[in-house]
């Protein structure tokens, strides 16, 4: 059994002059998840959080919240707050009157603001530095007051705005924990907007995949990873690898195809006929690599040559160039059996994968 | 080398320029001040405070509380005008917004004297605005426009307005539209916006435009004498009138050092709160 939406979008449409920014999309928010918008620059996914906000008026559609209806209320009467990318903090304000700000608008007795900027303060761990000026903290910093202010207003969605983009790698990931614990913690539901499929993966409950105004897919992290729907999702979220092939059999839920004259097996989910044309993609670390020395089975593989190797610590990365002139990106995780595995430029290798781990669409 | 030798050259005659004609014709005014008054040589070289002793006169503090009424009168009708002003000025596109700042700037081309006197073709009885009235019919006999505390007003408001306007749609310029929209965002109403948000985030520029209008139109004589006849006498008045037309020089160097230290007062607040705005954090946000 579902719950019902808290928010919900139905048949949502955006235009500025005549460029469709969102373009009759419908999206469910449910109480208490960690929803991202993810997608290029310029996909939309913004003005679907302002839209939500308050902040741009509806071209067609409707939004509603607990199940009334949105569609006209200001965005001071919405009980969704937001962390701006920028973090838009009031510059002539302490941090105590940034966070208090709300509750002031909603006159709340000294005692009562006293009490909960404090509670907020600490929910970001930002106590004891209340009195300090925007301008004195750092990005970091500046990004928790940001959070403090929107949460202390107990609203029932967050909106977050790339609230992540401003900082650097290793503040970053900082605060994608404190953002996840924040979440926990509040147990409010979190709209997160962002460009990086990293940040996205890593935090989300479910990731709605956004192109061109509308949602190419919606998923777990893991669904949207592993089993992209369409091209759009699997090329955007991480690497991937494209074979063109042709379907040559059709089984029971499997099939064959063939590739560069090599016949493999592969799920067939999409339930394609014979004679179509596929393409099979394969995560870099899902597909294997044998040297050509160790190949003994007959196996289909498509041969190769090894272009280039990039150690990386804890994964070598290879650049495959493929007999038939494709270049293709393999991932191989440092195996504690196979310590002896060390590829060299100019080796001769075999690809394969296991059967099921590939996508074809 | 070349530059900086050009750099000395225009630093230093501007510095000449300065000293010979702002530096040492105020080491006089000081000087006059103090001295006493010769019905012969103008002055006697005699050391005096008598010049002092005459301003603090009733008439002359009447005269000085009325010009200050007078240019904080000009600088709230400025700055009531000149806000909303700037605020649409800064949202129009750019193409119109260049072309409407030009045209305030383009009066300044004409001197300012010109500028009253065509004031006063205005105003006058016979004047433009009287002649279309009762050429319209909307009144019977000509207006008494001319000499009035309002052509004052208007006058001066005309002739300073852009000193107000530039300085508040440069800090309204600057004004971050994002925490307009953090400010909705957590549920403030419009009124909330303009006081929490707008208003102290382009203090600024009202205090800079401020003292920009307050300081020149405590000076300005020519105005009110246009407009305002013998009805109105100010500062400005006071001190051309000691110089040009009684000749007691040592009583208007001392009513001209006095206006200098009102205005120093009020610069220095100026000076105070600007730094206190950027003390505030309007300075370095990214």
């Amino acid at each position: 059994m579902e719950k019902p939406p808290i928010v919900c979008l139905q048949g949502v449409t955006k235009r500025f002059d005549d460029v469709t920014a969102v373009d009759s999309l419908s999206l469910d928010i449910y109480q208490g998840e960690f929803l991202t918008l993810l997608g290029p620059s310029g996909c939309g996914k913004t003005t679907v959080l302002r839209l939500i906000a308050g902040f741009e008026t509806l071209t067609s559609g409707e939004i509603s919240m607990n199940g009334s209806r949105l569609n006209g209320t200001p965005p001071n009467k919405r009980n969704v707050n937001t962390v701006f990318q920028s973090y838009a903090l009031f510059p002539h304000m302490s941090v105590f009157e940034n966070i208090a700000f709300g509750l002031r608008m909603k006159q709340y007795e000294a005692k009562a603001i006293q009490g909960q900027v404090m509670e907020a303060l600490d929910i970001v761990k930002m106590t004891g530095l209340e009195m300090r000026m925007p301008h004195q903290l750092s990005g970091g910093q500046q990004q928790r007051v940001a959070m403090a202010r929107a949460i202390v207003n107990k609203p029932q969605v967050l909106l977050l705005d790339e609230p992540l983009s401003a900082l650097d790698y290793r503040l970053r990931q900082e605060m994608e924990i404190e953002l996840k614990r924040v979440h926990r913690q509040l147990g409010i539901t979190f709209v997160f907007v962002t460009h990086d499929q990293e940040e996205a993966i890593s935090m989300s409950d479910r990731i709605a995949v956004m192109n061109e105004g509308r949602i190419e897919q919606i998923g777990t992290p893991i669904q949207i990873y592993e089993e992209p729907e369409n091209m759009f999702v699997a090329k955007f979220v991480g690497e991937i690898n494209v074979f063109d092939g042709s379907v040559r059999e059709v089984n029971n839920g499997s099939a064959v195809v063939d590739i560069h004259g090599e016949s493999f097996p592969v799920q067939n989910r999409k339930k394609f006929g014979i004679g179509s044309d596929v393409k099979v993609l394969l995560r870099p670390e899902d597909i294997q690599v044998t040297v050509d020395e160790e190949w003994t089975n007959g196996e289909p593989s498509l041969a190769g040559r090894v272009e280039e190797v990039i150690y990386k610590g804890k994964t070598v990365d290879l650049i495959v160039k493929l007999d038939d002139g494709e270049t293709i990106f393999v991932t191989q995780f440092f195996n504690e059996d196979q310590e002896n595995v060390i590829y060299r430029e100019g080796q001769r290798v075999h690809i394969t994968w296991l059967y099921g781990w590939e996508v074809v669409l | 080398m070349v530059r900086s030798r050009f750099r000395n050259f225009s630093i230093g005659s501007t510095m000449l320029w300065i000293i010979i004609f702002v530096v040492v014709p105020y080491i006089f005014v000081v000087l006059f001040s103090f001295l006493e008054r010769d019905p012969v040589t103008t002055v006697a070289w005699r050391f005096t405070l008598a010049g002092y002793g005459e301003i603090l006169s009733p008439v002359f503090l009447k005269v000085c509380w009325y010009s200050l009424l007078l240019a904080l009168g000009t600088t709230v009708i400025s700055l009531l005008v000149a806000y909303p002003f700037a605020f649409f000025l800064v949202r129009l596109p750019e193409a119109y917004r260049r072309i409407l700042l030009l045209l305030m700037i383009i009066p300044f081309w004409t001197s300012s004297l010109i500028r009253t006197y065509a004031l006063v073709i205005l105003f006058k009885a016979n004047g433009i605005i009287n002649t279309f009235l009762l050429w319209t019919g909307v009144i019977d006999e000509p207006l008494n426009l001319l000499y009035t505390q309002t052509a004052v007003f208007v006058g001066l408001v005309y002739t300073l307005l852009p000193f107000m306007v530039l300085p508040l749609y440069t800090s309204i310029h600057k004004l971050d539209w994002r925490l307009i929209d953090a400010a909705r965002d957590l549920g403030a109403t419009s009124r909330h916006i303009f006081f929490r948000i707008i208003l102290p985030l382009t203090m600024p520029g009202i205090v800079a435009g401020s003292t920009m209008v307050f300081l020149p139109a405590l000076g300005l004589f020519y105005i009110p004498d246009f407009l305002g006849g013998a009805r109105s006498m100010l500062i400005g008045n006071f001190i051309k009138n000691q110089f040009l037309t009684t000749g007691n020089w040592p009583v208007g160097s001392a009513a001209s050092v006095f206006l200098t230290l009102i205005m120093c007062l009020f610069l220095y607040v100026y000076f105070l709160s600007s730094r206190k705005a950027h003390t505030g954090g309007m300075g370095d946000m990214a």
